[in-house]
C-alpha cells in the first residue's frame, strides 16, 4: 500500500526535471532525475514494484516530453532492467551496481533518442551529440545517483518494512 | 543634659566644624587633601560596585540581548526575503513593461503573455512549456515572441499549458527574409542551441550586422518579426548556397515571460507540397 508514495514523488521528480535539472546544464547536458531515481529505485532488492514505477515514470515524461514515446518507454523500462539484471550479480558493492546501471541506461536511452531523432529527420552531428550531451549527461547522471542511492534506500526501508 | 551628652555634643560640633571648613577649603593644602583622598576613595568604592553590579545583572542582560538578537535576525531574514521578492517582481515588472511596449509597437497583433514554466526533458531537444493553455485561446502553430524577437512556436497545447518549438531547436526551420541584402534564406537550429542560417543565394551580397527577419512563406509565421542577426558568413564558392552564423535577439538561456500571438493562424502548405517522386 505504501507504493502509493510512488504517483506524488514520481509526479514532483519529473516536475523537478522540467523545471530546476534541465536548467542546470554542462555544456549542452543535463541529468535524467527520473532515470537516476527509477535506476536506484529498481536496484535495492526488497522492492517488487520497478516495473510499475518505470510504467509510471513513462506516463509522466511522455507527457511532458516531445520525445517519441516509444522512445520514452524503451529508456525507463530498460532502465528497470538493467538495474534488476545487475541487482543479483553486484549484491556487494551497491553503490558501484547504481553507478554501472546509470552508466549503462544513459547510454541506452540516449542512444535511443539519438537513433529516433535522426530517423525522423532531425540532423544531429554524432560529434556534437558525443561530445556536448551524451557525455555531460553521464557525468551529471552518476553524480546525482550517489544522493539518491541512500535516499531511495530509505525510502525501500519504508515502503517494505522488515517483519520481525 | 548629663556631663556625658555634653561632651558628645562639643565633640560632634568640632568634628562637624572642622569637616565644614574642610569642604569649604578653608584649610587650605590640607583640605585639598582630604578632599581628594575623600573622593579617591569614593571613585574606587563606586567603581567597585558598579563591577559587582554588573556582575550581578550581567548574566540577565545576555538572556535579554540573545532573545532580542534572535528577534532581529528573524527580522532581517524577514526582511531579505521581502527584498528578494520585491526584486523579482520588478524583474517581472520591467519585462512585462516591455513587452507592453512591443505590443503597443505592434498593435496588429493580439497577444497573451505566458510564463516560461519548465523545458523538455531530454537534452536533445529544445523545448519550453508555458502556463497558457487552449482555456486561455492558446492553439497549435501559433508564433511566440518576446519584446526582443522570435522565440518559436506552439508546438501542443493542453487546456492550462502549452509546449513551445524554439527555434534553437534542432528539428527547427524558419524562412527568414536578410533585409540589408534583401534575400531569402533559411534559418535553423542546433543540438547545440546556436542558429544558422543557410540556403542564402550566392548571388546575394551579405555582411556581419545584417538583420534577420521571418519572410511569412510557408504560413508558419508572420512576416517581420525580428529573429537576430549575422555574425559570420561561410561563403564557397564550390557551394550551391552560402551559410552563417546567427547571434539570435532573445537569450534563450533566460526565457520567463513570453507572448504568443493569438491571432495568427499558421497555414497547413502540406496539401500543395508536390508528392516525393515515385521511382
Amino acid at each position: 500500500m505504501r507504493n502509493i508514495i510512488a504517483f506524488p514523488l514520481l509526479a514532483l521528480t519529473v516536475i523537478l526535471q522540467s523545471a530546476v535539472v534541465s536548467q542546470v546544464r554542462l555544456l549542452s547536458g543535463y541529468a535524467d532525475l527520473p532515470l537516476v531515481l527509477l535506476a536506484v529505485w529498481a536496484l535495492q532488492k526488497q522492492v517488487k514494484s520497478a516495473w510499475h514505477w518505470g510504467a509510471l515514470t513513462c506516463l509522466f515524461v511522455g507527457f511532458i516530453s516531445k520525445m517519441p514515446i516509444v522512445v520514452v518507454v524503451a529508456s525507463y523500462l530498460g532502465t528497470v532492467f538493467f538495474a534488476q539484471l545487475l541487482q543479483k550479480r553486484v549484491w556487494q558493492a551497491p553503490l558501484l551496481a547504481a553507478f554501472s546501471v546509470v552508466f549503462a541506461s544513459v547510454l541506452f536511452s540516449q542512444a535511443l533518442s539519438y537513433a529516433a531523432l535522426r530517423f525522423l529527420g532531425v540532423p544531429l552531428p554524432l560529434k556534437d551529440v558525443v561530445g556536448l550531451i551524451v557525455l555531460p549527461s553521464l557525468l551529471l547522471n552518476i553524480l546525482l545517483a550517489i544522493p539518491l542511492y541512500a535516499l531511495m534506500r530509505d525510502l525501500a526501508h519504508w515502503v517494505y518494512p522488515v517483519e520481525e | 543634659m548629663n556631663s556625658r551628652s555634653l561632651q558628645t555634643t562639643i565633640i560632634f560640633l568640632v568634628i562637624g566644624g572642622i569637616l565644614v571648613l574642610a569642604f569649604s577649603g578653608a584649610l587650605g593644602s590640607a583640605s585639598r587633601g582630604f578632599t581628594a583622598a575623600l573622593a579617591d576613595v569614593q571613585t574606587w568604592i563606586s567603581g567597585r560596585f558598579l563591577g559587582f553590579q554588573d556582575f550581578i545583572t550581567a548574566p540577565r542582560d545576555i538572556v535579554s540581548l540573545r532573545s532580542r538578537n534572535a528577534e532581529l535576525e528573524a527580522q532581517v531574514s524577514q526582511l531579505q526575503a521581502q527584498v528578494i521578492e520585491l526584486q523579482q517582481r520588478v524583474s517581472e515588472t520591467e519585462i512585462l513593461a516591455a513587452l507592453v511596449d512591443f505590443s503597443r509597437a505592434n498593435p496588429e497583433s493580439a497577444y497573451k503573455a505566458a510564463s516560461v514554466i519548465g523545458r523538455d526533458p531530454s537534452p536533445f531537444l529544445h523545448y519550453v512549456i508555458i502556463n497558457r493553455g487552449s482555456n486561455d485561446g492558446i492553439r497549435r502553430g501559433m508564433p511566440v515572441v518576446t519584446n526582443q524577437g522570435l522565440v518559436g512556436r506552439i508546438d501542443a497545447v493542453i487546456a492550462d499549458a502549452a509546449r513551445v518549438q524554439l527555434i534553437t531547436d534542432p528539428g527547427s526551420s524558419v524562412n527568414v527574409y536578410l533585409r540589408d541584402a534583401q534575400t531569402s534564406a533559411v534559418l535553423n537550429g542546433s543540438v547545440t542551441g546556436d542558429v544558422s542560417l543557410d540556403l542564402i543565394s550566392q548571388n546575394a551580397t551579405v555582411q556581419a550586422g545584417d538583420l534577420i527577419l521571418t519572410s511569412g512563406l510557408g504560413g508558419g509565421y508572420p512576416a517581420d518579426l525580428i529573429i537576430g542577426k549575422i555574425v559570420t558568413l561561410r561563403v564557397l564558392e564550390f557551394e550551391l548556397f552560402q551559410q552563417a552564423t546567427v547571434q539570435p535577439a532573445v537569450d534563450f538561456s533566460r526565457l520567463e515571460i513570453v507572448l504568443v500571438i493569438t491571432n495568427f493562424r499558421p497555414v497547413d502548405i502540406a496539401p500543395l507540397e508536390p508528392e516525393s517522386a515515385s521511382p
